[in-house]
């Protein structure tokens, strides 16, 4: 069958990326894994991390945050909220929402505004410490 | 006769409208596409998702208990219906087509002896429900600042009613929105939220093998339910943007081409009275002249 894994990346928006590829390395919950072709079914969480897409000899790498990851006999699927390429990152425009998100946990007039800013928040601050972990 | 003033006045006016449909058309035809591409793009993920539901609840099927969202209440004694309409009006039968159905289901859950709350979201469906309904509806999502639906408009109004089915509120949350076919054709549709609605044979056949759960099945889940009506929820708003714009050209067309018509049989009358006068004066005058 397949010498090659059918990777699929979709995030709410739009589909990122169809392609056949070679191998995939996933950021899980529970630590990372590569995804090689046949690869027995699982279902995992993701946590902020980068995705490698191998294939051939290049390697692609793309950001991703929160969301699954599905292997099955038709290949690997990875449903992310956010997802894009990590060359298309602006480090710039996270670290303004960092600023407006932690004005409206002080301004949050109840538990629920805050808590939902509260998430936001801690989603950016760990796309920002991966973004670190990167450019170190 | 009609006077020629008025008539003139009449011509003028029904020109303007005609220039301010025309407008509104081709306005809601760009807006159109760009909502449709919208609907288009987010489909994958909701599809992806419904896969990935469908193969963990055929696998979870027969084990007793489950996380509430997917399995129930066991019970469907209250109902919350959510109408989503738009925010603006002359849109043909947009609005209008959504209401009734959800009035339908209304009256027949209240006949039923159902406990029935509504929530809207869009102002257009709101004030026509308030009519009738007024005592059983509990919440208005207010969406007129959202330009373009994002995820993120989408994800805490399913917060909101995820945290609702979590207190007891209710048990069955079905959502009323418009399928966009094409730009001709909407399809009210209602969607069953919560429980989430599962198609089992949509799910891909292992062909004996068994999923490996990382972290667990159950946390698995317990993240992935909630994100879904998020996802489904997200959809059905991405498509009622593209319904109503659609909906809007259609009707926005139709007005055009009725104010053409209309312009060209007032002319008509315009013409005729005009010359109707002249005679009328040429007659006077000469009878004057006879008369001498």
């Amino acid at each position: 069958m397949a010498d090659k894994l059918h990777f699929e990346l979709v995030s709410p928006e739009k589909l990122l990326k169809s392609a056949d590829v070679d191998m995939v390395v996933v950021p899980g919950t529970e630590g990372d894994f590569g995804v090689l072709p046949l690869h027995a079914p699982v279902v995992s969480t993701l946590r902020t991390g980068i995705i490698e897409v191998h294939n051939d000899d290049e390697t692609e790498r793309l950001l991703v945050a929160g969301g699954f990851a599905e292997v099955n006999s038709e290949g690997l699927t990875i449903l992310a909220e956010v997802a894009m390429p990590l060359g298309a990152v602006d480090r710039s425009s996270y670290e303004a929402n960092l600023k407006d998100l932690q004005e409206d946990i002080q301004d949050a007039k109840d538990e629920e505004t805050r808590a939902r800013a509260e998430k936001a928040r801690d989603q950016i601050l760990s796309i920002l410490e991966v973004l670190d972990q990167e450019a170190a | 006769m009609a006077n020629l003033k008025d008539l003139r006045n009449r011509i003028s006016s029904v020109e303007s409208t005609r220039k301010i449909t025309k407008a509104m058309q081709m306005v809601s035809a760009s807006k159109l596409r760009k909502a449709q591409e919208a609907a288009e793009a987010a489909r994958p993920y909701a599809e992806r998702m419904e896969k990935v539901l469908s193969s963990l609840a055929s696998s979870m099927k027969g084990q007793q208990g489950g996380p509430k969202l997917l399995a129930g209440t066991g019970s469907d004694q209250k109902q919350l219906i959510v109408v989503a309409t738009s925010e603006r009006g002359l849109c043909g039968g947009f609005n209008t087509n959504i209401v009734k159905a959800a009035k339908v289901k209304i009256a027949a859950l209240i006949a039923e002896g159902k406990d029935v709350q509504i929530v809207t979201i869009g102002k257009k469906g709101a004030a026509v429900l308030k009519r009738e309904y007024s005592g059983r509806m509990i919440q208005h999502f207010d969406m007129s600042h959202v330009k373009n639906v994002a995820f993120s408009d989408a994800t805490p109004i399913a917060e909101h009613f995820i945290e609702m089915y979590k207190a007891g509120d209710f048990d069955v949350c079905t959502l009323f929105f418009a399928k966009f076919v094409n730009v001709l054709t909407q399809e009210v549709t209602p969607l069953q939220l919560i429980p989430a609605s599962i198609d089992e044979d949509n799910s891909v056949d292992l062909g004996g093998a068994c999923y490996d759960y990382e972290p667990d099945e159950n946390e698995i889940l317990e993240e992935l339910l909630p994100r879904n009506v998020g996802v489904q929820l997200f959809r059905a708003l991405l498509e009622n943007a593209a319904s109503e714009q659609g909906s809007r050209m259609t009707a926005m067309d139709n007005a055009t081409r009725n104010a053409g018509e209309m312009i060209d049989s007032l002319r008509t009358t315009y013409n005729r009275t005009r010359q109707a006068v002249i005679t009328n004066e040429l007659i006077e005058i000469i009878s004057g002249a006879e008369a001498l």
